[in-house]
């Protein structure tokens, strides 16, 4: 069995044999993405054991679940979920502008050779984001968060992904995709005891067109042209098919929060009541795939709503590139 | 139309070209993003020489995951396109400054349609299809600029039958991104 903790202090050049993943925040030190690279070899070699399938586990190590993660994290930057797949193909047979069709069975062909290579589907591997909720009946044993961070780790060398967490004011690279607050883990405690956990990276194409604003309260009306709004001023810049998810209600993070949920929602549960009304609109711009004009702007709208305060209205649009990736992982459970 | 192009680019070859026509390119191509583009301008104005040739030269708009190989040299991962509009702004002064014959991105660029017109066009590849891209890219013949991060480095790419790249701006002036844009708008203010 491998240990990353000896492949890190060999071949990170780490002195006091500290791995970066046992920093806390404050101490985040920043390693050169040549020194990560270079170990790259020694990982293949050594600790590569390919994904088998089989995501859940009933019995949970310190060890397993960093594995288990890092395997998380390279089926979903590898391998599109079935709905998605299936809205895509979908939509390639439907379209009727050729451009927009070509621009479709690239897509579907890039996630051929993808899966055949076992290499991520987009250059921007995202940040690394993950949605865990936890059983209030499950105890681990050992730290959860630190245990993520060393998987995130583990997987930027191993599958590879890009290192994409920067100082938002002075933009340097922290080269292992580690970062304050990145990654970016939302807990939600739940009835059971399992652990559920969602890795979703998101890229900065997509999450860059998306918008908040606060409404006044009378102002219902008016979120459907605020979506299609954002959608046309977004072009093709977010990489149509678009998911889009729309957080209405809560507060001001409450609502960006129940936005990027809704990017989870599946989708081949059919839209009702809003849902379709903005799907259908949305698709009548005449967009299309990558922003070439066509009938496939997006391949679902999904609305998630919580109360708000009388005086407020808050809408949250995330919008969400072709590649919606997303895969769970579920340890725990009866024994 | 589909043509087949090879590089370095002329401009009998560029000027052939129409809007929406598809294009695939052999030959070699240089990425830049963000960062590169502010250091090519700040390196002109300064005077000082690219170590690169920009003369009909072909720039994608890309930040590539890259893997180290045990012989010192860099294998592509994953290369697909990067949003162009994010260098709309730096693109009219860097074509004044160097004849570049393409730029392959995605997304499409604005303010750009004038600066074009002397020899140039934009080429749409399908966002996110860094898979296939890598694919198509068989070498990488020489980095530039790694201090700017593995994704800003100008990394030179040796690439076959690259594509399907869409023209997306001609050298006519004829932009099928801003037409699409226009009639969304029309779209969006009957629908509103």
């Amino acid at each position: 069995m491998y240990s990353s903790r000896i492949w890190a202090a060999r071949y990170l050049n780490i002195k006091n044999k500290k791995a970066p993943w046992n920093l806390s925040h404050k101490t985040l030190t920043v390693y050169p993405v040549q020194d990560i690279y270079s170990c790259l070899p020694f990982v293949l070699k050594n600790s590569f054991l390919p994904y088998n399938g089989d995501l859940l586990s009933t019995k949970i190590s310190r060890e397993n679940f960093i594995r288990s993660i890092a395997d998380l994290l390279r089926k979903a930057e590898i391998e599109l979920p079935d709905d998605v797949v299936n809205a895509l193909r979908k939509a390639e047979a439907a379209e009727e502008n050729q451009v927009a069709k070509s621009q479709l069975q690239a897509i579907l062909k890039n996630l051929e050779i993808a899966k055949k290579y076992r290499v991520p589907m987009c250059q921007d591997t995202g940040i690394m984001i993950f949605f865990a909720e936890i059983g209030s009946e499950f105890q681990p044993g050992f730290d959860l968060e630190a245990a993520i961070r060393e998987a995130v780790v583990l997987a930027t060398v191993e599958i590879p992904l890009r290192p994409n967490a920067v100082d938002p004011l002075t933009r340097k690279n922290s080269g292992n995709n580690l970062g304050v607050g990145i990654p970016d883990i939302h807990w939600k405690i739940v009835p059971g005891n399992q652990l559920k956990i969602t890795a979703a990276p998101k890229g900065a194409g997509s999450e860059n067109m998306s918008v908040l604003r606060m409404f006044n309260p009378t102002e219902t009306g008016s979120i459907k042209n605020f979506v299609l709004e954002t959608v046309v001023n977004a072009g093709g810049m977010p990489c149509p098919p678009l998911t889009i998810g729309v957080g209405i209600g809560g507060s001001f993070d409450a609502a960006a929060r129940l936005a990027k949920e809704a990017l989870l929602e599946p989708l081949d549960v059919p839209m009702e009541g809003l849902e379709r009304e903005i799907f259908e609109a949305v698709n009548a711009l005449g967009i299309g795939c990558m922003g070439l004009g066509g009938s496939t702007t997006a391949l679902a709208v999904r609305v998630k709503t919580a109360h708000c305060h009388t005086a407020s209205l808050p809408v949250a649009v995330n919008i969400q590139c072709w590649a919606n990736r997303h895969a769970s992982v579920v340890f725990g459970g009866d024994e | 139309m589909e043509y087949h192009l090879k590089t370095p680019l002329k401009k009998e070859d560029i000027e052939k070209l129409n809007a929406g026509d598809i294009v695939y390119l052999s030959g070699e191509i240089l990425t830049a993003r963000d960062e590169a583009h502010a250091r090519i301008l700040e390196m002109g104005e300064k005077k000082e020489e690219l170590p690169f040739f920009l003369e009909g030269a072909v720039i994608y708009h890309c930040g590539p995951l890259m893997r180290k190989t045990e012989n010192g040299g860099w294998k592509v991962v994953s290369a697909g396109p990067t949003t162009s509009g994010r260098m709309s702004k730096m693109t009219p002064p860097l074509l004044k400054a160097h004849q570049v014959r393409a730029i392959i991105g995605k997304g499409g660029m604005k303010d750009v349609v004038d600066a074009l017109k002397n020899g140039s066009v934009y080429l749409a590849y399908t966002g996110g299809c860094a898979a296939l891209a890598a694919e198509l890219i068989k070498e990488v013949k020489a980095v530039h600029w790694l201090d700017l991060g593995m994704p800003e480095a100008v990394w030179v790419l040796r690439v076959e039958e690259f594509g399907p790249l869409i023209v997306g701006i001609d050298t006519k002036g004829k932009d099928i991104f801003a037409e699409v844009r226009e009639k969304a708008q029309k779209q969006l203010e009957k629908q509103g």
